[in-house]
């Protein structure tokens, strides 16, 4: 017994040096080597600095930018901290924040799209994502914000338009997954297009 | 349901398939001993076996076999449950975390070392890069290699014949992780890096956002870890919300690429299964009554999914999809996964013993809970947890044929071994000792005061986030009712499911493996039940939904039924 505890130790300390030391960092070396961006994070740059990741929402509250989808972290858009909302399917706090998220979208979005009714709203926009730092919405929410962002810019509709398709992430080889408006990205693009 | 949805499920366990069936001849070759290692692959092999006294060629009965896989994983805890509490003192710390709080470190210590990655922690704010590496990451490839040698040994025992022994637990150890686990794991880890998945020991990034807002943003040495918590059915994310974080997951590809991972193995065994015992016949109706009951469950979840939540349809908004939507109850799920790739996920994960998510559990509609809820339940036998998923299968197909043998009136046998008393008391034992113990740990959680406290959604709904809690814990699956919160009784008895969950049917199915080891192969004959055909795959589904079925359907009318109704 004593000479397997002493056999398992020895083990132990081999396979954290191989699988805990040299696996991770041999793969690092090669990440940072081949594809340093992608491994340090995604970010983007504007005027040599970092405002973001493209893989992570940030907040947006103004007017003349798109709106990402709501967040449960804390605070929101927090990519040091991720998380879940946790509501269940039956609970009357999912039902009041979604009540509340589709009466602001209203109050907002009304005035650049007249007749605009609660049916109007998909579904992303009034509820959390997984990860509370969605870096997408859906084209059909992208769709219901473009106008307002054309009139905030004074840009015509159809460039709005051709900028959301511009960077929209389809589905890979056109099947799996689920199409997707880069926010961040779609928001750089329109304050290069303004400025 | 979505013809979309639909076609990516069907091409995702076409895959599976087409990946697998290779993977399994190669891991014949590798648990055979007949796999052609290079030379400057042999040397390190054999200096490992001389560090730890043994060699290739010495044998283990299963008595031998279990207690060095005990006593090994119980060292490898006791280093664990060191590094989670000191981490605040040691070095690879750049965000200076604290030390670990010995509640958190006691389960997470269970918890990992059974291959189950349940997280009372979020990752990024709780475990330095050193134990998520040393300790963590270190522990994902060592429980899944632990699962999968003793897979081997088990099946020896159906293919060998009146022998005393089932193989060298620390030969199966070694090549399950040198030569299985580690090159996937690595060619995984590469192409996910290629995607955008963080691999770096830079801290976390700054960014003043474009409304001028500061945002941090987390990172690390992601990648090399999510490769294999996916491939080693672990599960436990590097970020609080697991896969659902792009930075774990960022893209379908990546999503299909992880999603394929949960599977892959658990379905190359069963080929591999075929193979060891010389009759590669016999591995198709375990195959087939895997993927069945991985689409019955898909057939319950994604149209419940895709129909969206009670709450959600009364609100009033766009439910519908297409037209640049997906639709569905998007609560807690990411936009580029959507309904049907977070659904093919949630299935899979809870199929097998991974838990990995890329989407929040808790918000799933009333049905679509409760397919993770009963796929557990069943001991986690559909595809399974690599190694344990087969050898917990084996319970099942030892009591099908002995349903069978009694239906027919003759000593049952499977692969030509007689089925005698021991063997079906084994099996009674494996199949139904974890499922006892999840209601047994429900209960107790759900009927005192302490137990309560971890409750976070109001109604039945808190019912099934306990049932869960305890129903993953104790099955080493790791997903979670993530509002089910951490106490420091929650952590205990959880603690208790964990260690008990792994432990008994590892045992029971190394003894099951001896026993059949020592036993004569007789040839079949005329009234010999076949195992091979399509009334077994029929048999034996029935067999694990009457069985686990049966004792899962009260627990779920007081949580996910009496929900659907509300």
């Amino acid at each position: 017994m004593i000479r397997l505890l002493g056999r398992s130790a020895l083990a132990v300390v081999v396979l954290t040096l191989v699988f805990g030391v040299a696996y991770p960092v041999i793969v690092t070396g090669f990440a940072q080597l081949v594809f340093s961006d992608k491994a340090d994070g995604s970010l983007l740059e504007r005027d040599g600095k970092v405002v973001g990741s493209r893989l992570a929402a940030q907040a947006f509250t103004q007017p003349r930018y798109f709106h990402p989808r709501p967040s449960a972290t804390a605070p929101e858009y927090n990519a040091a901290a991720t998380t879940f909302a946790n509501l269940g399917p039956t609970n009357p706090d999912l039902a009041k924040a979604v009540r509340q998220r589709a009466l602001a979208i209203l109050k907002l979005e009304r005035p650049y799209n007249p007749g605009l009714t609660i049916g109007d709203i998909p579904v992303d926009a009034v509820t959390t994502s997984a990860s509370g730092i969605d870096p997408h919405i859906s084209p059909a929410n992208a769709r219901l914000q473009a106008a307002r962002i054309a009139n905030a810019r004074g840009l015509s509709p159809d460039r709005v338009s051709q900028l959301i398709d511009d960077n929209t992430d389809g589905r890979w080889l056109g099947v799996f997954g689920e199409p997707g408006v880069n926010v961040l990205e779609l928001n750089l693009a329109l304050d290069q297009e303004t400025s | 349901m979505t013809a979309n949805g639909i076609t990516q499920i069907v091409l995702y366990l076409v895959i599976l398939t087409v990946l697998a069936y290779p993977l399994g001849i190669y891991m014949t070759a590798v648990y055979m001993g007949t796999l052609r290692i290079p030379r400057w692959l042999a040397a390190p092999e054999r200096g490992f076996y001389r560090l730890v006294g043994t060699s290739a060629e010495a044998e283990q009965g299963w008595k031998g076999y279990a207690k060095t896989s005990l006593v090994f994983m119980a060292v490898f805890a006791a280093l664990l449950y060191l590094l989670l509490r000191l981490q605040g003192h040691l070095p690879l710390n750049p965000d200076g975390l604290a030390s670990v709080n010995p509640w958190v470190a006691m389960n997470t210590t269970a918890s990992f070392v059974t291959n189950t990655n349940w997280q009372y922690y979020g990752g990024e704010t709780t475990m330095s890069y050193l134990s998520q590496m040393a300790g963590l990451a270190v522990q994902n490839f060592v429980s899944a290699a632990v699962g999968m040698a003793v897979l081997a040994a088990v099946i020896r025992g159906f293919a060998r014949r009146s022998a005393g022994t089932v193989g060298n637990f620390w030969v199966d150890l070694y090549r399950s992780l040198v030569y299985v686990l580690l090159p996937l794991a690595a060619i995984l880890a590469i192409l996910l890096v290629s995607q955008g998945v963080v691999q770096t020991f830079h801290g976390a990034a700054t960014a003043t956002t474009v409304e001028g807002a500061q945002q941090t943003i987390a990172r690390g040495p992601a990648a090399s870890q999510i490769a294999i918590k996916q491939l080693g059915t672990n599960g436990g994310g590097f970020y609080n919300s697991n896969s659902s974080v792009p930075f774990e997951n960022p893209n379908p590809f990546t999503n299909l690429l992880e999603m394929l991972s949960i599977l892959l193995i658990p379905a190359a065994q069963v080929f591999m299964f075929g193979r060891m015992v010389g009759a590669r016949r016999q591995a198709l109706p375990v195959y087939a009554a895997m993927m069945a009951m991985t689409v019955i469950g898909l057939a319950v979840a994604l149209p419940a999914e895709q129909h969206g939540s009670q709450v959600l349809r009364d609100s009033g908004v766009n439910l519908a999809a297409g037209d640049g939507s997906s639709g569905g109850n998007l609560s807690d799920k990411e936009v580029r996964s959507g309904i049907a790739s977070t659904v093919n996920w949630a299935v899979a994960t809870t199929n097998a013993s991974n838990g990995s998510v890329n989407g929040g559990h808790d918000a799933f509609t009333a049905a679509g809970g409760a397919v993770p809820i009963t796929n557990m339940f069943t001991g986690e036998v559909i595809w399974g947890g690599v190694g344990s998923g087969l050898y917990g299968m084996f319970f099942y197909i030892v009591i099908a044929v002995f349903v069978a043998g009694l239906m027919v009136g003759r000593t049952p046998e499977y692969l030509g071994k007689k089925i005698e008393a021991r063997e079906i008391k084994l099996a009674v034992v494996g199949a139904l000792f974890v499922p006892t113990m999840v209601l047994v740990l429900t209960a107790l959680a759900i009927s005192t005061s302490r137990g309560l406290a971890s409750i976070f959604n109001p109604g039945a709904h808190g019912f099934s986030e306990t049932l869960y809690a305890y129903d993953s814990q104790s099955n080493n699956n790791g997903s979670a009712f993530a509002g089910y919160g951490a106490t420091e009784f929650s952590a205990l008895l959880g603690s208790v499911g964990l260690w008990l969950g792994r432990f008994a049917p590892l045992v029971a199915a190394l003894a099951l493996g001896g026993s059949l080891a020592a036993k004569k192969t007789a040839p079949p004959s005329a009234g010999t039940f076949r195992t091979d055909g399509p009334t077994f795959v029929v048999l034996l589904v029935g067999v694990v939904i009457l069985t686990a079925g049966l004792m899962i359907f009260p627990a779920l009318t007081l949580g996910p039924i009496v929900e659907a109704l509300q």
